[in-house]
């Protein structure tokens, strides 16, 4: 069942430089309870993307456009009351920095409560500390009665990531947004903040959209995964196909590049590549072609006409290339 | 080839004081932040300080890079003592001690052409005429892949790996014996990463330096390292040849940050079976008695807690650089 | 808390202390010799030298500072019985140009003072803080664009000027309102009133002008922040971001500026005063320095600096009630 279909998104934001095409025709569909990635580098567009879901890119010149229907509504064209009351209840989502994600005002209790009481009005005083007490035992905080009264800055950065995680659940959302939930962690902290997400999406059954750089997150814990280079997908694959058989050279020169990384000494790293594009004059044609070692042998071709996204074996590819050349010169990305 | 220390840390130790540091009150407590490390490089190789926030890896950086001073213990560059360097002294092992820091945004004057900053090194150092310093600038941002036209371009008008370049070709001015790099890729997209790393190691090569490469994250050494040492609060736990380390990992703390590490290998995820540590890792102001990971260690015992392991050769080790400092290694 | 609060008040004392001993030695330091400026020009050598005894000029300093303080809690009496002069406590001096005791002097001007900065704070926090908001809220918008041009315009005005302009279009041209000519608040409250409008304008126009910049960009620096972020995707109604959020993180420094400017105003509004003849501590201290009236300098000095260091030592402790963070430390 698509509870979540991205159709044809497109924002841009107005600058003094001039117009930043952050996102430039994204598509995809999202099932209850299914964990979908988006990967990209800095400027991919991947967390305007997860911030448009809830209509969170602010600014003062933001331009959205197509259509984000959520369960059939479409959320770009909801009123401000009716976004509202999405935010956070249907969707909730996740950031980056647990550091600053918390007001640092109010105690971590009355967050989680407020999270709550903002979508069932006249909850009462002791209903409200029971959620949060309830919320904090959930997410793994030690000694919770002690702590719901604490203020942020007495937590450590995975204690506090606990906390935002928590107030994205409270309300039991069908969609989780994580915009890179563990990239301020430590690994070891890291570890136990995947496993949490992971182990609170069984409990909730909500979809996770998690956006990330990291390949190896991705790995970890999700089933589809979409590839986003200059504002567009260029791949989009299940997991699996995606790691075994990119299907697009921009992916498989980020595996491996990550892949390289766990050689031996001594050894060349693969890399791709220049420099990803400046978002207000991108490349004519494939955003890609400066830096794909490909683009050469299809003359002109890349450099004029942009790849729309077509089916390459079971996966998704925005590439010029034949089918057959994709999967043949691509697939022994895995090899070592 | 005969093993040439470079730089060798002896016993270092840094202590910061933290409370409340007001008026009419002493510091209330001491920010063990480096707690009797040594170790040595040897010329033209690598070695790698691994560890997670607030293990000390940075100050350790700072400290041999003499940015810091030493609480207690020394620093030895070419078997010379630069912790009693007079100024003047230290002047001139600024040129061979260089750092390159994680945030090449910050560490670049913003008001300063890209080519000033490089060549900020040499104009302190006087080591060159005006001239000869933009010519050695651009012959250094043409070393570090840069375009020498841009010498006039400022840093925001560059990309972060563009701006790591220039913070390279920075550290590279005065033709220094060691670097200090103190996660000089973290910041960085994944596809540049590789392309920086390719370049230090091209460096490393062409001009015979050494490095002492902090990192919090184990793969990206396992490529670039000679010898890896894992630091845990203030103090080197594992330390040695990073074949060894990685595949016959002997302390508890090694295993679980290597387990820790997301593999990019969906096949790969499902098999292995993690060690996820519990808790936080302790404060610094207060670490445990003992041995310092017991807190956490699944291994834990009575023993761990009344006595310290120290560094010692892991059994078995045959030779192979590898030392440990656990009470039950595996 | 209770600890910290005790922490910064016991430091208050100390710094006051401090601050009177350095007063008074920066006095007496001054040229002029205080007993002869206790009688006019032409005035005995003989009388000048029984003043010089009985005001106490003669001894020490450090003995003189100490009377003084302990005049503060014991008064004070000058001279031999018969011919003395006392001062209850607490006895600030003794001020032989005006044949006072100072704490008298004080104790009669403050009231005008405290009423100028208590009307002018009030407004010039309401408009300050409202004026900014509004553009914050308005960015780029016309509003924003009218409390710009107030801000840019209230901080280059200097305060004689905005006030004769007052007197001039209120009270000369249109008649409006009447001279102002102080009235204590308890012998007729409209008068009191009607006397304080223009002066209080006149301060709140200037001072906003820096509140409104301050709580505009102390708002829209909020506004960015992450927390606030997560605010909004909670599905926080914008009226409750504003407040809860918004407001409360932006205005915590803005308060304790405000704390330091209102007891920097309390020490006395010179200009003001002055132009409006309000009957103040500012103008006490300017008559004073006018006539080298030095026990009054000393005093009014004092009284100020006794303001500044208490609200600096209720703003720390406000700053750790309003942030948690400073509070556990």
């Amino acid at each position: 069942m698509t509870l979540l279909s991205v159709q044809d998104l497109r924002v841009t934001f107005g600058t003094a430089d001039g117009d930043v095409h952050a996102v430039k025709g994204v598509s995809f569909d999202v099932a209850a309870g299914e964990t979908v990635a988006i990967v990209g580098e800095s400027g991919s567009g991947k967390s305007v993307t997860a911030n448009s879901l809830l209509r969170l890119n602010f600014g003062a010149d933001v331009r959205t456009s197509g259509r984000i229907l959520l369960e059939g509504r479409d959320v770009l064209a909801m009123s401000e009351d009716e976004v509202r009351a999405v935010r956070g209840r249907d969707v909730a989502m996740i950031f980056q920095d647990p550091l600053t994600a918390l007001n640092p005002f109010y105690t971590v209790g009355r967050q989680i409560a407020e999270a709550y009481e903002v979508h069932h009005p006249g909850t009462s005083k002791k209903d409200l500390r029971e959620i949060a007490l309830d919320s904090l035992r959930k997410v793994g905080i030690p000694e919770p009665t002690k702590r719901v009264d604490q203020y942020p800055h007495e937590f450590s950065g995975g204690m506090r990531q606990r906390i935002v995680i928590a107030i994205a659940l409270v309300n039991s959302p069908k969609i989780l947004i994580a915009d890179e939930p563990t990239t301020a962690l430590d690994v070891t902290v890291q570890a136990q903040i995947l496993e949490l997400i992971a182990a609170m999406q069984q409990e909730h059954g909500s979809a996770v959209v998690l956006i990330t750089h990291d390949l190896g997150v991705v790995a970890e814990i999700t089933e589809r995964v979409m590839v986003m280079y200059a504002g567009r997908v260029v791949e989009s694959a299940s997991v699996v196909d995606a790691f075994a058989t990119p299907t697009h050279p921009y992916t498989r020169g980020l595996l491996k590049s990550v892949k390289s990384l766990d050689t031996g000494r001594h050894e060349r790293l693969e890399s791709i590549p220049g420099i990803p594009p400046s978002l207000i004059k991108l490349p004519s044609g494939c955003p890609f072609h400066p830096r794909c070692s490909f683009a050469s042998s299809l003359g002109s071709r890349c450099s004029t006409e942009v790849p729309e996204l077509r089916a390459v074996g079971s996966s998704s590819s925005a590439c010029h290339l034949p089918n057959e050349r994709l999967l043949d010169l691509l697939g022994g990305a895995h090899d070592r | 080839m005969t093993a040439e220390v470079v730089l060798e840390a002896r016993s270092l130790r840094k202590y910061f004081p933290t409370g409340a540091s007001k008026m009419l009150q002493r510091p209330t407590a001491m920010v063990q932040a480096v707690d009797d490390v040594s170790f040595g490089l040897e010329r033209g190789t690598t070695l790698a300080v691994v560890g997670e926030s607030g293990c000390g890896k940075s100050t350790l950086g700072r400290l041999l890079a003499r940015l810091i001073e030493p609480t207690a213990g020394s620093v030895l560059l070419d078997g010379v003592d630069v912790t009693a360097a007079s100024p003047r002294e230290l002047l001139a092992l600024r040129r061979d001690v260089q750092v390159v820091f994680q945030d090449p945004y910050a560490c670049l004057n913003p008001r300063h052409s890209i080519g000033q900053s490089i060549g900020t090194p040499i104009r302190i150092q006087k080591t060159l005429s005006r001239s000869g310093e933009k010519d050695r600038v651009r012959e250094l941002m043409q070393l570090v892949g840069l375009n020498p036209e841009h010498y006039n371009r400022f840093p925001h008008e560059f990309s972060g790996g563009q701006r790591q370049r220039a913070g390279i070709a920075r550290a590279l001015a005065l033709q220094p014996k060691v670097i200090i790099a103190d996660e000089p890729v973290s910041a960085l997209d994944v596809s540049i990463q590789a392309q920086i790393l390719n370049l230090m190691e091209d460096l490393q090569t062409t001009m015979g330096l050494s490095y002492v490469f902090i990192a919090h994250d184990l793969s990206v050494v396992r490529h670039i390292a000679d010898r890896v040492a894992v630091m845990y609060l203030g103090k080197i736990v594992e330390i040695g040849d990073p074949r060894s380390v990685y595949e016959r990992t002997a302390h508890p703390y090694t295993k679980a940050l290597l387990s820790a590490v997301p593999v990019a290998d969906p096949r790969a995820a499902g098999g292995r079976s993690r060690i996820v540590l519990t808790g936080d890792v302790p404060s610094p102001v207060n670490p445990p008695s003992g041995c310092r990971f017991r807190t956490r260690c699944p291994k834990a015992e009575a023993r761990c807690a009344s006595e310290e392991p120290s560094l010692e050769a892991r059994a078995g080790s045959d030779g192979v650089d590898h030392l440990v400092a656990c009470h039950f290694p595996d | 808390m209770i600890y910290f609060v005790l922490r910064r008040s016991i430091f208050a004392v100390v710094l006051l202390l401090i601050v009177s001993a350095f007063t008074f030695v920066i006095f007496s330091a001054l040229p002029s010799d205080p007993a002869a400026l206790t009688c006019g020009k032409n005035c005995r050598p003989e009388v000048i030298e029984s003043n010089r005894e009985r005001l106490g000029y003669d001894r020490p300093l450090i003995e003189q500072y100490g009377s003084y303080m302990k005049g503060i809690f014991t008064g004070r009496t000058y001279g031999e019985e018969g011919s003395s002069i006392h001062c209850p406590a607490p006895s600030l001096g003794y001020s032989y140009d005006r044949h006072e005791c100072v704490t008298s002097l004080i104790a009669s001007t403050l009231p005008v003072t405290a009423s100028i900065a208590l009307g002018a704070f009030v407004l010039w926090m309401g408009i300050g803080v409202g004026l900014g908001t509004l553009a914050a809220l308005k960015r780029g918008k016309w509003q924003d664009r009218v409390a710009t041009a107030f801000s840019v315009i209230g901080v280059s005005l200097p305060t004689f000027f905005l006030g004769l302009i007052f007197i001039m279009v209120f009270v000369i041209w249109t008649g409006i309102l009447p001279f102002p000519r102080y009235v204590g608040l308890t012998e007729n409250p409209f008068d009191w009133f009607m006397a304080l409008l223009l002066p209080w304008f006149v301060l709140a126009i200037i001072s906003a002008a820096t509140y409104v910049r301050m709580t505009r960009n102390g708002i829209l620096e909020v506004m960015n922040e992450e927390f606030v972020r997560l605010g909004i995707a909670k599905g926080l109604s914008r009226r409750r971001l504003i407040v809860t959020y918004v407001l409360r993180a932006a205005l915590v420094p803005i308060v304790t500026i405000a704390g330091l400017d209102f007891a920097f105003l309390l020490g006395g509004a010179l200009v003001t005063e002055s132009i409006f003849n309000l009957p103040g501590l500012g103008k006490l201290t300017l008559a004073a320095v006018v006539n080298s009236d030095l026990p009054i300098l000393v005093a009014t000095t004092m009284v100020a600096a006794v303001f500044i260091v208490v609200a600096n030592t209720v703003v720390d402790i406000l700053y750790g009630y309003l942030d948690p963070r400073v509070r556990a430390k």
